[in-house]
């Protein structure tokens, strides 16, 4: 059964959720991808504002497809995450408690995951037309120079994902591995 | 001689942007569907299903299939007895210039690989053409993702490491990408030529169609038997475990210096698009 999150997403509930939970995911979200996370980053290194308050909120490692006409946004399925391992910490120390992308995470991500409480979600990956039907609106609220990938606000409603590393580092993709291979035994 | 106007080509290039991101081929899909039947774990099976789910929203709605449609690699087979009137890659970057904008498709490319500013209409194109016999021009678009594109490695391995070698080095690629190119994957493997050759070898090993094997009997063998130890990682589909790690693996080869064994494992994720036309 799947588990119903609305964001903000505070640490606390972040905290409660575990590694392999099915998670129907509703409220506001931000995507923000490689550049976007580079200025983020320096943002925070100078100690200016950023765009949108990173406190409980969940950033989606997403650069859309254009939406068509009658579209609320095109394509969304999540890019591969370790490229914003260098970024995230520093988000997660911001007050960042959900990402949601695909593939692993460093030791340094699961490092801040942990000591500050925040969980990382995967989307099922190349299943971006499924996954735009979730997105309700979608707004830039930054760097539109950076088409793609500029910050977007995106309402969700019942976002599938599954929740792959939570705030106690236990990662599904070793343990649903291994779990397979033991029952092929 | 034949004479083919670049527009001609334009015209096709921009179509085929369009629907190889829009339509999975028939081999792909039904390789899917058959792994899908053949998987034993049930979280697999789920997400396989999500994944035959989006790819039939994506063919009714023309919309993508996934929201990275790709660099357009494009490969020009061209008969030399055609004469092709006007700039032909210009004529190609027109194309896919038209196809994604037209065809509100991502625009993924940056014009400098450090400077990193977005050319914002996925030009250029990686092209690649051949001369081949004959009056005709082969036009193939395959759009490529960067999360399968990254996970690609390529070795120089000693003659002395041998078949062996050259296994061990893709199932490890296989195994070391894990979740990050978006499994079940298409494994595209060149073996043979130069640091270049086997690496576009193993790009166009993935233009192949699923399900079928290479001609060579050796190759058969050796693309069957790596599948099945893929598939025997576990990894499982988005790596979540389970047997549908790999779709095909297909193999590519050419001839090879006597000091060298280059090997290249082009990677492509469940989203396999090429699309074909013939002028």
């Amino acid at each position: 059964m799947a588990v119903r999150i609305t964001t903000p997403l505070s640490r606390e509930t972040a905290r409660t959720l575990k590694s392999g939970d099915s998670v129907l995911l509703s409220g506001v979200i931000y995507t923000a991808r490689d550049a976007a996370h580079k200025r983020l980053c320096e943002l925070v290194a100078q100690g200016k504002p950023l765009p949108f308050d990173v406190s409980d909120a969940v950033i989606y490692f997403v650069g859309p497809a254009p939406a068509m006409p009658g579209q609320v946004i095109g394509s969304a399925g999540p890019t591969t995450s370790y490229r914003m391992d260098p970024y995230s910490p520093v988000l997660i120390r911001e007050g960042l408690t959900g990402m949601i992308g695909k593939g692993k995470r460093s030791d340094e991500v699961v490092g801040a995951m942990k000591q500050y409480g925040a969980v990382y979600f995967g989307a099922i990956g190349g299943c971006g037309a499924l996954l735009s039907k979730c997105i309700k609106s979608a707004e830039i609220v930054a760097y539109e120079d950076l088409g793609a990938e500029a910050v977007r606000r995106l309402t969700v409603e019942d976002l599938p994902v599954t929740v792959v590393i939570d705030a106690d580092g236990n990662d599904l993709y070793k343990k649903g591995r291994a779990d397979y291979l033991a029952s092929q035994e | 001689m034949r004479e083919i106007q670049a527009s001609e080509i334009t015209a096709v290039v921009r179509r085929l942007c369009m629907d190889a991101n829009y339509h999975l081929a028939p081999d792909v899909t039904a390789c899917i569907e058959r792994c899908r039947r053949e998987e034993p774990w049930a979280p697999a099976q789920e997400i396989l299903d999500r994944i035959i789910e989006n790819y039939g929203i994506a063919d009714a709605k023309n919309c993508p299939v996934c929201q990275d449609t790709g660099l357009a690699c494009v490969f020009l087979e061209i008969g030399q007895d055609v004469h092709i009137a006007g700039d032909l890659a210009a004529a190609v970057d027109e194309g896919v210039r038209q196809g994604y904008t037209e065809g509100y498709l991502r625009k993924s490319v940056v014009g400098d690989p450090l400077e990193r500013k977005n050319t914002g209409d996925n030009t250029p194109a990686m092209l690649y053409c051949e001369l081949v016999p004959g009056d005709r021009v082969k036009i193939t678009v395959a759009p490529k993702g960067a999360g399968s594109e990254n996970m690609s490695r390529i070795a120089m391995l000693k003659p002395a490491d041998g078949v062996e070698g050259v296994k061990d080095f893709i199932v490890k690629a296989v195994e070391e990408a894990g979740p990050n190119p978006c499994p079940p994957i298409v494994v595209g493997v060149g073996i043979g030529g130069t640091f270049d050759k086997a690496a576009l070898l193993a790009k166009k090993a993935l233009l192949r169609p699923l399900g079928k094997h290479h001609p060579d009997p050796v190759y058969a063998a050796l693309e069957r038997e790596l599948l099945e130890r893929i598939n025997a990682l576990g990894v499982g589909p988005q790596g979540f475990g389970g047997k549908t790690t790999a779709l095909a693996v297909n193999i590519e080869k050419f001839a090879a210096h006597i000091a060298s064994l280059p090997v290249a494992v082009n990677i492509n994720c469940h989203v396999a698009r090429h699309q074909t036309e013939v002028l």
